[in-house]
């Protein structure tokens, strides 16, 4: 299941991610981040006016916000 | 870059992660006297002020830009890279790093840390925002830090100058050790570091309450997905209506200050050049620019509330969808905000832009933004040719008309930007991968210093690229001198261009004395209000008596569409020579300012054009 289809709020472990999907830069940058591969993650928002673009997404004690194309090439399982 | 020449003094600088509070703490140490200047070559801005240590010497200080990693993937980062490595030409490497990590997210700040320590340089650690990390329900222990990590531990409260004493003092005792070479330590892997940070951050914290974050239930409703948007607008209009209502005091009282000076010097120089050079050239042109400033003051004002608070991000994120449908990003929207006060801060604000095509077409559409120099035209035209009638409650035709202007400038960027995403500016659809920083309440002395700062680059520029560049065009409508009986703009260099662009301006409905009042509207686009005045020779020293008589000599000489088409050509014609010029140095070249005024003109002249016909079509 990519990140963009899990539960809202819910505990999710980044199981794989697609980099050949992303641009160097913005895996560079997620990677900087610390959303890798064993890390765990929960969406908290999704999207304006009923879009479900961009998203929120909790990592740590950090907040990131981040693309809908970027949460479909991250692969996580229920943590 | 000698290290043991004793004449060079040692330099601090301040590293960590975006939002760690370091600028905080860079203003807390070094108080108002800053030097903002670019690094060599690039857009990104070298901060820098002078520290106290406690044996009363001083260092110089530079708060380097945030990084999450040395693996730059943006400018900024790229420059703090080769700036700690030494590898910046130009600027020597810092010999004593204070490494400035959230205490509330130190799990996250760790893993940048460990790269700063690799290098052995002496070091010294700002535990910085403990306070916030106590608010979260953390506890920590600074001791078990500084073992782990081998170097000297400081809790700092920036903005409350916790902790600073201290901080001064172990910079001084890694100081003292500067000069020893330096020698790299251990050398890790990326998953290495991270779960390094991982322990390092769990010994380091006492303890942990099950409190929540404010962030959580704020983000609730600030992020919502329909209630978000709505505060957001909502904060926009009352953006907007602070901008045009407050500074209006202020602009008055700099115009009347412009004006006093000008009689002054009318007064005491006599007669001659040197007189007409400082009166008409320096003051009208320069004061012309900088009556801007109290809307420039309050724009930002908001500006630097939104992004020390911590709103901006979110407010990025609530137009990430709207300007993704462009191409751009909602980094994009705090840069394109800024341009309706002024282009000239909105390009200067896509710094923070970190994709460089991205940041290209923000450049290029800023312009686009109805800037508040086009209200003077607007008001004086649309007050001449639309009637003052009601077209439903509460709602005039010339409100009406003026609204239409502005969303005909918005149109015109979103299409000229998705165009050029996929011509000129082509590259990968752009990303948004942002940190949302927690909610700060902003301190009074940094917005102080913030605003400052942005008023003075302003001023600077309006003393150096706006100064010469209106004394340029004054040469040009001051020479050569007219005949008896012949009008001076006729005359003058100026006049052979207007007399030069007629000719091309005559199909879109211009008259003559509309393509004389371009020519000096290049240095600022209300100056086209008083060149109509001086060619329809309203006699009347006071602007707004002016601007009444030329309203009347309007409403009786220019055609409902030629003033439609001219209405339609200041939507979008480049007629600022300081916007140019900024986007040649923010672009490093020529190219791009010259497209810039290409496409605008062209655009500029189309519209205008389909205006002309179209309304005349109509019979109007």
């Amino acid at each position: 299941m990519t990140l963009d289809a899990f539960e809202h709020e819910k505990s999710a472990r980044i199981t794989a991610i697609n980099w050949a999907a992303l641009a160097e830069d913005e895996g560079k940058r997620l990677k900087a981040l610390g959303v890798d591969e064993g890390a765990e993650v929960s969406v908290i928002h999704r999207g304006v006016f009923g879009t479900r673009d961009p998203l929120a997404i909790r990592i740590g004690r950090m907040t990131i916000a981040l693309r809908r194309a970027h949460a479909l090439a991250i692969e996580v399982e229920p943590a | 870059m000698s290290r043991d020449d004793p004449v060079r003094h040692h330099k601090v600088a301040l590293v960590g992660n975006p939002n760690s509070g370091k600028s905080a703490l860079f203003n807390a140490l070094t108080g108002a006297r800053q030097k903002i200047a670019n690094y060599p070559g690039v857009t990104v801005e070298r901060k820098a002020g002078r520290l106290a240590l406690p044996h009363g010497e001083s260092r110089e200080l530079i708060d380097l830009p945030g990084a999450y990693s040395f693996d730059a993937a943006s400018p900024d980062e790229e420059v703090t890279r080769k700036l700690v490595h030494g590898e910046f030409d130009g600027e020597a490497a810092p010999d004593v790093l204070v490494l400035v990590l959230d205490a509330a997210n130190l799990e996250q700040h760790l893993v940048f840390a460990q790269e700063v320590l690799e290098l052995g340089r002496p070091t010294v650690v700002a535990l910085n925002m403990v306070d916030l990390a106590e608010r979260d329900g953390l506890t920590l222990d600074p001791e078990a830090l500084s073992e782990a990590l081998g170097v000297q531990v400081i809790p700092t409260v920036a903005v409350r100058r916790k902790g600073l004493p201290e901080l001064a003092h172990a910079i001084a005792e890694a100081d003292a050790h500067a000069d020893e070479e330096a020698h790299s330590r251990w050398h890790l892997t990326l998953p290495e570091r991270r779960l390094a940070a991982k322990h390092m951050a769990k010994g380091a914290i006492l303890s942990k309450s099950t409190r929540h974050s404010i962030e959580n239930g704020v983000d609730r409703v600030l992020l919502n997905p329909w209630i978000g948007p709505v505060i957001l607008f909502g904060l926009l209009f009352v953006i907007f209506q602070a901008v045009f209502a407050w500074a209006t005091p202020f602009a008055d009282a700099l115009e009347g200050g412009v004006g006093a000076t000008s009689a002054f010097v009318t007064e005491t120089v006599p007669e001659g050049f040197v007189r007409d050079f400082l009166t008409e050239g320096v003051l009208a042109g320069v004061g012309a620019v900088v009556v801007f400033l109290p809307q420039i003051v309050i724009l930002f004002f908001f500006i630097l509330v939104m992004e020390a608070s911590g709103y901006m991000a979110r407010a990025a994120f609530l137009m990430d969808r709207l300007m993704a449908g462009v191409g751009l990003s909602g980094k994009s929207f705090i840069p394109l905000l800024s341009s309706f006060a002024c282009a000239i801060p909105g390009i200067m604000a896509t710094r923070s832009i970190p994709d460089a095509k991205d940041r290209l077409t923000t450049i290029l559409i800023a312009p686009l933004m109805t800037c508040s120099a086009r209200l003077p035209v607007y008001a004086v035209i649309i007050a001449a040719v639309i009637p003052q009638i009601s077209i439903g409650p509460g709602v005039g035709l010339q409100g009406l008309v003026l609204f239409a202007l502005y969303v005909a400038g918005i149109v015109g960027a979103m299409v000229v930007a998705l165009v050029l995403r996929r011509t000129v500016a082509q590259g990968a659809a752009s990303g948004f991968i942002m940190e949302m920083p927690r909610y700060q309440l902003p301190r009074i002395k940094d917005l102080a210093i913030g605003l400052w700062q942005r008023a003075w680059v302003f001023l600077r520029r309006a003393g150096t690229i706006i100064f010469v560049v209106t004394i340029a065009l004054w040469l040009m409508l001051s020479f050569p001198k007219a005949e008896p009986g012949e009008s001076q703009m006729d005359a003058s260099v100026a006049g052979m261009v207007a007399d030069g662009l007629h000719p091309i301006l005559e199909p879109i409905g211009f008259n003559r004395e509309m393509s004389l009042a371009l020519v000096p509207a290049m240095a600022a686009r209300e100056v086209a209000v008083s060149a109509l005045a001086t060619t329809y020779a309203v006699d009347a020293a006071d602007e707004e008596v002016a601007a009444d008589g030329v309203t009347d000599k309007i409403a009786a000489l220019w055609s409902l569409p030629t003033a439609l088409a001219f209405l339609a050509w200041f939507v979008f014609a480049p007629q600022c020579i300081s916007t140019i010029a900024v986007a040649r140095r923010e672009t490093n070249g020529w190219k791009w300012p010259a497209f810039m005024v290409v496409y605008l003109f062209a655009l500029a002249y189309v519209f205008a054009g389909l205006t002309y016909w179209g309304a005349v079509a109509l019979g109007l």
